[in-house]
């Protein structure tokens, strides 16, 4: 293995399926700068026609959220149901919804 | 075979060698993502392969198609330029055959699309897209190496330097060149040359490298002298025909 200080920098890729769709994470490559890391992306992601449009960006740039905050940040939406639009009553005869 | 079933042919082996030789670096290449690059390409060569080995074997009318031009003909009869053949050296070697090559190829199918042969046309069409990001790829690496670190930049002078003497082969027009060409099918890759020269020598400048100097033309592929390194590539490409004649799975 590499000495890791050479590693080129880690990017993101997402991809758009088709056209009026976002823009999807599909997972990461390797490359030594935004040019060659869509050339990567391009040739890693979408060779079986899963996209017309690339972004990368520098997984370094990814602010995550701490797992050991997991609990106080997500877990207090469990119990609110009613954030669900789920108590509506929906007259008869209404269709696309 | 007539003027435009060896046209086809020619076509045909530089892409059907190129693509072996492509393969080659399959699970070497310096990074994985390289390698899928590469891949990428030697595929594409591959496909290309397939359409103008058949296209010939069509025009010919013996009966044979794609595989068994590719698989049952011997070392002289393989009409590839040289440069197609060499081998793949370190990357940038592979980078600098590469980069000569697809700006040539690019060139030849963006010109081939106006064929009045709507066969060749077509499949130049459809492949001239295929090749325009194979000479951005190589363009792209090509700088990357030549302005790179020191080692770098030695090994992409060390590539052109030995690529260079086969490039003049892809422009010569000789009596199969001249009778696709009068029929309106065939390409005048002598025209061809001042576009190429421009677009290697603006890459070279964005690379900061210079021309490697000029040395005699290497010539021969396309009447079948080859270089030593075209046999053993067949022998490997063509082991599994050779060894079980008609094997299919």
């Amino acid at each position: 293995m590499s000495d890791a200080s050479k590693e080129w920098p880690l990017w993101e890729v997402f991809v758009r399926g088709k056209g009026g769709l976002s823009h999807r994470h599909v997972g990461s490559v390797h490359a030594a700068d935004a040019k060659m890391a869509i050339e990567h992306a391009r040739d890693t992601y979408t060779r079986r026609m899963e996209g017309v449009s690339l972004w990368v960006l520098p997984s370094a740039q990814i602010t995550s959220s701490d797992p050991g905050d997991a609990a106080a940040l997500f877990e207090p939406a469990e119990d609110k149901v009613y954030r669900h639009p789920t108590f509506y009553k929906i007259p008869d005869g209404i269709t696309h919804i | 075979m007539d003027a435009l079933a060896t046209y086809a042919l020619r076509l045909g082996d530089d892409s059907l060698i190129l693509g072996q030789r492509l393969s080659e670096w399959c699970g070497h290449a310096p990074a994985l993502e390289v390698d899928l690059s590469l891949a990428n390409v030697a595929l594409d060569q591959i496909g290309q392969a397939t359409l103008f080995l058949n296209l010939a074997g069509e025009i010919e009318g013996a009966g044979r198609d794609g595989d068994k031009l590719a698989f049952h003909r011997d070392v002289m009869d393989f009409t590839n330029c040289l440069l197609v053949e060499q081998q793949n050296g370190d990357f940038a070697q592979t980078i600098a055959r590469q980069f000569l090559f697809s700006h040539y190829q690019e060139l030849m199918f963006a010109a081939l699309a106006a064929s009045k042969d709507a066969r060749f046309a077509a499949i130049a069409a459809k492949a001239v897209k295929e090749v325009t990001y194979h000479a951005t790829l190589a363009s792209d690496w090509v700088v990357r190496l030549g302005d790179g670190t020191g080692e770098s930049r030695v090994r992409m002078n060390a590539g052109l330097d030995w690529m260079w003497r086969f490039a003049d082969e892809l422009f010569v027009m000789d009596d199969v060149d001249a009778a696709a060409l009068a029929v309106g099918v065939g390409v005048d890759k002598a025209a061809l040359r001042s576009a190429w020269d421009q677009r290697i020598d603006a890459v070279l400048t964005d690379a900061t490298l210079s021309r490697p100097a000029a040395r005699r033309p290497v010539l021969g592929g396309r009447t079948g002298r080859h270089s030593e390194h075209l046999g053993h590539l067949l022998s490997e490409m063509q082991f599994l025909q050779r060894a079980y004649p008609g094997a299919t799975w």
